[in-house]
């Protein structure tokens, strides 16, 4: 390697008379050339060809991209920032009992988030329970079991649900999910699992559960790639291992695949969690946006980001204000904690260079 | 499809453990299937529902009073246009720079770090990200904006393109830096011209799945670009945008709103897969491939 680095230095095209340097050379060569150095004709021939002046716009660059890497903290930092600055006056008015106060009453400026958390937790729950299933059963057919030539067709599927904006989620839960639901399904759920008291009352379609079905169709891809990344990351050699003993293909997954993966797969879910606690328009559309408390899933709801996106510009009055940018901190601390969380995770898994979600 | 993989044993099995295995597999077939359905609804409902709705009042037109029939969504047409134009500019170059600066210069703990804050960032709800923009932008000019909107967008946009980035400069061997280097080619230079355009079509890739991830964002549009009914071309005052457009009108009450909703989905969707698809085709041609 360094005989071609020799040889593509050695034509006499570049002055050696222009400057007789005796800087050392830059970072980069050292790092590069370190064989090349040895050689000290070669050394020479670098400290000739790189005076000392063009060094000027190595270094330029090199601090532009940092600065350009440094931007993104900035940009977390700076978002922190503004929502501690500008939720000050709620947080000094109700302290702690904002997040588990019942009432949201911009009237007479009482505010309490409690039925915004509740509801994003419940749908974000409903969300995973229909979802992680069904991500894990996708993963595991694209990377065990399927044709090869079924397998880009299912992942580029899958990939595209990803690519679909949340508002059109909401457009088709709002003229074709809702319906169905109103029609067929909550008759159904109601006849059969009424008496766990979480299916009952009106059936309006929109509501509680048909947001928790339309966030596990939007959170499905991330929490099936993540999965099939793992999942592909499993040596074959385990495979080969349990299916040596003798075990049936669903024992070899379960022995010698899910269980060395579990742990990025728990990354996924979790990543998975942080999308559907932070969705907006799919579920605002959807939920019904009523701040009520209620056990029934049929019951509309409403959730931390649509409280936002619903008041926000309608806002009057600056603790009003406040308080929502107050219920904005609370969702960035929380989907910031359950992300690094989710990422740890899997980075250890796949060694920080994979493992990435396209959301 | 449901072969054994231990065929020859397959005999021997106790009925209950093969019950189980069959019963995993087609779990796995029935999850696949429940998976796509969805998928495939949305897309014949947005064909059957929208397709009807797309003609040329609908491209050309502005959007009518409430209650009037007719009109159209030209002005957020071109509203996303402008939104998403100001948001490549301000994402791609620095989503492309912190990509470098991960690939090519943050070996060290710093570089992790910045690795984190990126994927932190990517997992930012959109919303958040509005209130932020919100508060730097439209709280000191004292209106909403069309730049503001694409300055929240780009963002949006700079974790996507600079983890893909890195990626694909990652995989440009380093013989080839070294070969460049050896020639007597700065580092900016052979970062720039040798790194990255070897890298290029991986790149690209990156920045058009951010594209499209973000040009169907309506929640930080919300109160940065705000929307708007009339035409506007000026970066500094509320502009439309198809996004926006769809969710005004799918959750107002007029059933011309309804079918003029489908419409501009459609429009949208259709937007965003060419974007997707010409990225899979840009994948499958390139040198590099990798970014699937």
């Amino acid at each position: 390697m360094s005989g071609t680095v020799n040889e593509m230095n050695s034509p006499d095209s570049f002055n050696p008379s222009e400057k007789p340097a005796t800087a050392i050379p830059t970072l980069a060569q050292t790092a590069t050339q370190r064989k090349a150095i040895s050689a000290s004709s070669v050394l020479e021939r670098i400290r000739q060809t790189h005076p000392r002046s063009s060094r000027m716009p190595d270094a330029a660059f090199a601090v532009l991209i940092v600065l350009t890497a440094i931007s993104v903290f900035a940009i977390v930092a700076f978002v922190l920032w503004e929502l501690v600055d500008k939720s000050k006056l709620s947080l000094h008015q109700f302290g702690l009992a904002f997040f588990y106060g019942h009432d949201w009453d911009p009237v007479n400026g009482d505010f309490g988030a409690m039925p915004f958390i509740y509801g994003t937790l419940v749908s974000s729950a409903l969300a995973l329970f229909i979802a992680v299933p069904l991500s894990i059963g996708v993963a595991v057919y694209v990377t065990e079991m399927c044709p090869i030539r079924l397998r880009a067709i299912i992942s580029f599927l899958v990939e595209l649900l990803a690519a679909i904006p949340s508002v059109i989620y909401g457009l088709w839960g709002i003229f074709v999910l809702a319906p169905l639901l109103r029609e067929y399904v909550e008759p159904f759920l109601a006849k059969s699992l009424g008496w766990t008291g979480f299916f009952g009352g009106p059936m309006y379609g929109i509501g509680m559960l048909a947001a928790g079905i339309i966030l596990s169709i939007m959170v499905v891809p991330i929490i099936a790639s993540i999965t099939r990344e793992v999942l592909t990351a499993v040596p074959q050699s385990q495979r080969e291992a349990v299916l040596a003993l003798g075990a049936t293909r669903w024992e070899m997954i379960r022995m010698g695949v899910l269980r060395n993966a579990r742990i990025g797969i728990l990354g996924g879910i979790i990543l998975g969690l942080g999308r559907a606690l932070g969705e907006t328009m799919a579920v605002t559309m959807v939920i019904g946006n009523r701040p009520e408390v209620s056990k029934s899933l049929f019951a509309p709801g409403y959730t931390m980001a649509s409280a936002i996106a619903n008041q926000f510009t309608e806002a009057t009055g600056d603790l009003y204000l406040s308080a929502l940018v107050e219920i904005g901190l609370a969702l960035f601390l929380v989907t910031l904690i359950v992300n690094a969380l989710a990422r740890l995770l899997v980075w250890s898994i796949t060694g920080g260079r994979a493992g990435r979600a396209r959301a | 499809m449901l072969k054994q993989p231990g065929d020859a044993s397959a005999q021997k099995l106790s009925p209950w453990r093969r019950a189980i295995n069959l019963a995993a597999t087609w779990f796995a077939i029935g999850a696949a299937v429940l998976v796509i359905v969805p998928l495939l609804a949305i897309f014949v409902y947005l064909l059957i529902k929208g397709a009807g709705s797309v003609n040329l009042a609908f491209l050309t037109q502005t959007p009518k009073p409430p209650g009037e029939l007719g009109g159209g969504m030209a002005n957020s047409i071109v509203g996303t246009g402008i939104i998403l134009a100001v948001a490549s500019i301000v994402g791609v170059p620095l989503g492309i720079g912190c990509g470098i600066y991960l690939a090519e210069y943050g070996r060290g703990r710093f570089g992790d770090l910045v690795r984190f804050t990126a994927d932190v960032l990517n997992g930012v709800p959109s919303i958040v990200i509005g209130i932020a923009v919100y508060s730097l932008i439209v709280l000191r000019e004292k209106h909403f904006s069309a730049f503001s909107g694409g300055v929240a967008l780009g963002i949006m946009m700079i974790p996507t393109i600079a983890r893909a980035t890195e990626e694909m400069l990652l995989m440009v061997p380093n013989v080839v830096r070294e070969a460049a280097l050896g020639l007597g080619i700065p580092k900016w230079r052979t970062t720039l011209s040798i790194s990255l355009r070897t890298a290029s079509a991986g790149v690209i890739t990156g920045c058009m799945l951010a594209f499209a991830r973000v040009a169907g964002e309506t929640a930080p549009l919300l109160f940065t670009a705000f929307g708007n009914q009339f035409w506007s071309l000026k970066l500094n005052q509320p502009m439309a945008a198809l996004s926006l457009q769809v969710f005004t009108y799918a959750i107002s009450p007029y059933d011309d709103w309804h079918r003029q909703a489908w419409a501009g989905a459609l429009i949208l969707i259709v937007l965003i897969v060419a974007a997707v698809g010409a990225v899979r085709i840009v994948t499958s041609r390139g040198m590099l491939k990798g970014a699937s």
